[in-house]
């Protein structure tokens, strides 16, 4: 399964979700850079953490209407998967391709902290080998992950089930306390109707290695494995 | 000559903080009277900030040699040889005088200045970390100001440091009325090179194009050099123009395009524009090589216009480099700057003929030989007294160390009779300094990178190097009260801790960085301070075999009058062979054994205890109390037998026992961290003195293990081996701290309660500063 990291200026995670495709999942992975536009020969092109463009603007919304990220339409339609984590699904919201958008955490300050996460949606390709109702555990790390949609798309979001992640405590309850950001009905990810796109704040190459904090970010790849088909399309469930 | 520059007249050169002899000595060097760009370089170069004029004689007598230095002080950081044909380089950095004025970008710039270091050098920056230090957040009248410097300067490195995307890793964060008008910002950042891979501010090769990169030139930060080489009052703040403002996006493209360069071969020196900018970078750059310099202002990427020959040379433009390219390459360095969107413009050349030549719309406008400006600094050997009264004599006093009886009968009349313990330690726990340091570190990210294997808030910060199975272990530690009570014992105190911290998660120190916090050097017991400081750190640095390759002098730290207590901040740095030996924090299994390594005495003096319960003043703390006494082949015999055991596999924890005592160090070992439930613990003291000095004495060379019962005969064995003095406190238990001390029940407390209370804190503190910030 070959896997393309964006690279914006202002890029971090890029590096992380490289060394985690190549050196952990021992998958073909490259870089590419934001003014590309050829991604077809990918699989899935994973949109990284980081601060793109600075993201003086508000974050993601330079990067939402760069060549690379006007690309993916067409990469999309074409059966091709895509992970937005952190800056990722902010630009994912900026770009259209998936509903809502991140605002500012609603305590005022950036969060770096480890967060439990509870599965709510099973039917796609990055979440097929989880259980629903399963806890993960990963880190956040962001200023700007305050979750919103109108309630007319919640609501479709929710009818649809389109809401992968909710924020919750360790045994799976989802609570105020356990939402790190204010974000609208504790929504840490969410899938576009088809399951191919998913943005996500938390970051789950954080947590692919024991030495570094844990696993659970690990079986989000290994899903995504089990998921490609010999044609090269994607199971779901 | 532009028309717009004054005439240089004695005045003028006052006014630019150059002496009455410094401004003889720069005519009779010259021969003529300087033009005023010429003045400008002088008094930055000059500066305290850029000459170390008042420091550099007793920076002499650090042990800087070592068998895996690579580079030791004098270039933008020092190197050291981790293996495997790897080299880490790191470097500490003060922004004391910025961030006092301008919180946020005083420090965003900080943290900015010291990761440029860090990359101009080749490496990657992979860690940062820093020390902070404020006045009390409780204070009647400052504490309102002290709780906005500390929100604004934590939110200034996280603005800096995220962005940036460099983990913070870790660090210390300490109050003391001291600080009130003077806080303490100091920026460490450590990257990783290849050995045969760094590079070096050096202006070499004649003919060579010397390249402008970076952000274009602004009128920010002019004479920041000098701003933060002399003494604050009241109209401290009319400088903020002085306080440049920083871009970490900028930065970030300045990194990679930097390391791309350096990378394809065609850079031969490279040099970070900092303090005193174009004017210090040409000069030191040329001074290394033994070359000359000739730049054309003219052609410099400008973002305001009609700025003056003065002006540029002076800038203190962020996130700018000067690199001399190889003769023919220019194009390649060209091409890899416009692709991260960045300026690369030639603007002179590397000349044989030792001089700093600078011309400006056509006019030569400096003149001048590079040595002047920079070997020739003035140097200055400053008077040193100590002081008649207020300072403890440099030696300890042995006699009231050795004799534990009287110790004990002497002490224990003047202290509350029978303290209810339960809450003493509660309210210890939650007093600021002790207190859990969450609220600052979630705010920075401390895990990009995945390399973070210990996280923030334990004895050091580890990160792995993925290139090889290694890791590294990161310490910063300072005390300014111990070393105003006595600076020499004070300085060894901290480097000893610091080794304690770095060996606690099972990493051998290898060496340092240092930061030098202390008032006006022009007070001689100042320098004499300054002086026993030194000596302090080159005696322990020559015991832990730990050189100095890097520092940072900020004197100067006064305001109204009242300066800072003497405050070294050490940075040590540890490797270890094996990440997968590290050992993680707190107690880890009910049952395991806790034992101490190491001895207590009566070091209650100057204690988090003294402090917090007895309501001593830093005044009456630094008067009358005596700062711990090390005994260094006491210390190596702890952090010997501590790592033996590590390295045998055979700890389960290990805590480092030193502020707030032996009970602060028992309650962290129990609350629970990422990964890991509380546990509690049932502990018997017994031995000398009362339970005052049991419980918070600060006595340093102890180590708190736990380990399962049955490894305790090998413990035992390499404890012995180590002659390091070891005793059993208990058993970790289950949810309840529990401490006996001669089979008198002292400490019953809940561990949920007393996490609690330590890590709801500062966060309760500081709340409506940050709400308030946000509506602003």
């Amino acid at each position: 399964m070959k896997f393309g990291v964006v690279v914006f200026p202002g890029t971090w995670s890029d590096c992380d979700f490289h060394y985690v495709v190549s050196e952990v999942l021992h998958q073909p992975v490259r870089y590419v850079w934001h003014r590309e536009r050829e991604l077809r020969e990918l699989d899935c092109v994973i949109l990284p953490g980081g601060f793109s463009y600075g993201d003086y603007l508000r974050a993601g919304a330079v990067a939402g209407r760069s060549p690379v990220v006007d690309a993916l339409g067409d990469f999309v339609a074409g059966g091709g998967l895509v992970l937005g984590s952190c800056n990722g699904f902010q630009i994912l919201c900026e770009a259209g391709l998936l509903p809502g958008v991140l605002t500012r955490n609603e305590c005022l300050q950036y969060r770096c902290q480890s967060s439990h996460l509870v599965v709510e949606n099973v039917d796609t390709p990055f979440t097929r080998g989880l259980r629903v109702g399963q806890v993960l555990t990963m880190p956040i790390s962001h200023g700007e992950g305050k979750y919103y949609a109108d309630p007319e798309t919640l609501a479709r979001l929710k009818q649809q089930n389109l809401v992968v992640f909710r924020y919750a405590e360790a045994d799976g309850r989802i609570t105020k306390k356990s939402n790190p950001n204010g974000s609208l009905d504790n929504i840490a990810g969410v899938v576009n109707p088809e399951g191919t796109v998913l943005g996500m704040m938390p970051h789950p190459e954080r947590a692919s290695e024991a030495a570094i904090g844990g696993t659970d970010g690990l079986l989000m790849f290994q899903s995504l494995l089990g998921s490609l088909v010999e044609d090269g399309t994607f199971l779901k469930r | 000559m532009t028309g717009a520059e004054p005439k240089v007249t004695l005045d003028l050169a006052l006014e630019a903080g150059l002496t009455a002899e410094e401004y003889d000595r720069i005519l009779s060097r010259l021969g003529r009277e300087p033009t005023y760009a010429e003045l400008g370089l002088f008094s930055a170069l000059w500066s305290e900030h850029c000459a170390y004029k008042h420091s550099r004689v007793f920076l002499s007598r650090l042990p800087q040699r070592g068998a895996h230095v690579l580079q030791g002080p004098g270039e933008n950081a020092g190197a050291i040889d981790i293996g495997d044909g790897w080299a880490v380089v790191f470097k500490i950095e003060s922004h004391n005088h910025p961030s006092f004025i301008e919180p946020f970008q005083g420090a965003a710039t900080g943290v900015g200045g010291i990761l440029r270091d860090i990359f101009t050098m080749g490496a990657r920056p992979i860690a940062a970390l820093n020390s902070l230090r404020f006045g009390s957040l409780d204070d009647p009248k400052n504490g309102p100001r002290n709780r906005s410097l500390l929100a604004g300067v934590v939110a200034g490195i996280a603005h800096y440091g995220n962005a940036f995307g460099v983990p913070t890793v870790g660090g210390e964060v300490s109050f003391d009325d001291a600080y009130a008008l003077n806080p303490l910002i100091n920026a460490f950042a450590l990257g990783l090179v290849r050995k045969d891979q760094i590079f070096f501010g050096k202006a070499t090769g004649v003919g060579n194009p010397v390249l402008y990169v970076g952000a274009k030139t602004g009128r920010d930060g002019i004479h920041g050099a000098t701003m933060a080489s002399a003494e604050f009052d009241e109209e401290a703040l009319e400088k903020r123009p002085t306080v440049q403002v920083g871009d970490p996006f900028l930065e970030k493209l300045l990194l990679e395009a930097c390391l791309e360069a350096m990378r394809s071969g065609a850079v031969a020196g490279i040099q970070d524009m900092g303090a005193a900018g174009l004017t210090c970078s040409t000069c030191e750059m040329a001074a290394r090589a033994d070359t000359g310099i000739e730049i054309d202002l003219s052609l410099v990427p400008q973002r305001e216009t009609g700025m003056t020959a003065y002006e540029m040379l002076l800038s203190e433009s962020q996130e700018r480099m000067l690199i001399v390219a190889h003769k023919g390459r220019e194009r390649e360095v060209g091409d890899i700057f416009r692709k991260w969107d960045l300026d690369a413009v030639v603007i002179g050349q590397v000349r044989d003929d030792g001089r700093m030549r600078v011309t400006h719309n056509g006019e030569t406008v400096c003149d001048v030989p590079v040595k002047a400006l920079t070997d020739e600094a003035p140097v200055y050997e400053r008077k040193v007294r100590s002081p008649e009264s207020g300072v403890r004599s440099p030696q300890p006093q042995l006699d009231q160390f050795q004799d534990p009886a009287s110790a004990a009968h002497e002490t224990s009349d003047s202290r509350l009779q029978t303290p209810d313990f339960n809450s003493v330690l509660l309210k210890l726990l939650s007093s600021p300094n002790l207190a859990s340091k969450e609220w600052v570190y979630r705010q920075y990210d401390h895990m990009v990178r995945t390399n973070t294997a210990v996280l923030p808030g334990a004895d050091a910060a580890v990160v792995r190097i993925k290139e090889t199975r290694r890791a590294l272990a990161i310490s910063l530690d300072g005390n300014g009260r111990y070393c105003m009570a006595n600076p020499r014992e004070g300085a060894k105190l901290m480097v000893a801790e610091a080794a304690r911290n770095v060996v606690c998660v099972g990493a051998q120190p290898i060496a340092i960085t240092n930061c030098l916090n202390f008032a006006s050097p022009e007070r001689p017991e100042v320098m004499w301070a300054f002086s026993e400081v030194i000596d302090g750190i080159a005696e322990a640095c020559q015991a832990f075999n730990t050189p100095v390759v890097s520092g940072n002098v900020s004197f100067y730290n006064e305001t109204e009058g009242r300066g800072v207590l003497p405050t070294p901040v050490i940075g040590m740095v540890g490797l270890m062979e094996d990440v997968k030996r590290v050992i993680q924090p707190g107690f880890k299994n009910a049952g395991d054994v806790i034992a101490m390594l190491g001895a207590t005495h009566d070091d209650l003096s100057i204690s988090d205890y003294a402090a917090v319960i007895e309501g001593r003043t830093t005044d009456q703390l630094s008067e009358e109390g005596r700062a711990p006494v090390l005994d260094l082949a006491s210390e190596l015999a702890v952090q010997t037998a501590c790592l033996r055991a590590a390295d045998a596999g055979l700890l389960r924890s290990a805590h480092d026992c030193a502020d707030g005592g032996l009970a602060i160090a028992l309650a962290e070992c129990c609350f629970s961290s990422l990964n890991r439930e509380l546990f509690g613990a049932d502990i018997d003291l017994t031995g000398d003195y009362d339970v005052n000095t049991r419980l918070f004495s600060e006595s340093p060379s102890r180590i708190i293990i736990s380990f399962d019962e049955s490894v305790l005969g090998d413990i035992e064995v390499i404890v012995a081996a180590a002659g390091c003095p070891m005793t059993l406190l208990g058993n970790v238990g289950a949810d309840r701290l529990h401490i006996q001390s001669d089979g008198e029940e002292v400490v019953q407390l809940d561990v949920a309660e007393m996490e609690s209370a330590w890590r709801s804190s500062l966060k309760n503190r500081l709340q409506a500063e940050v709400l308030a910030a946000g509506t602003a």
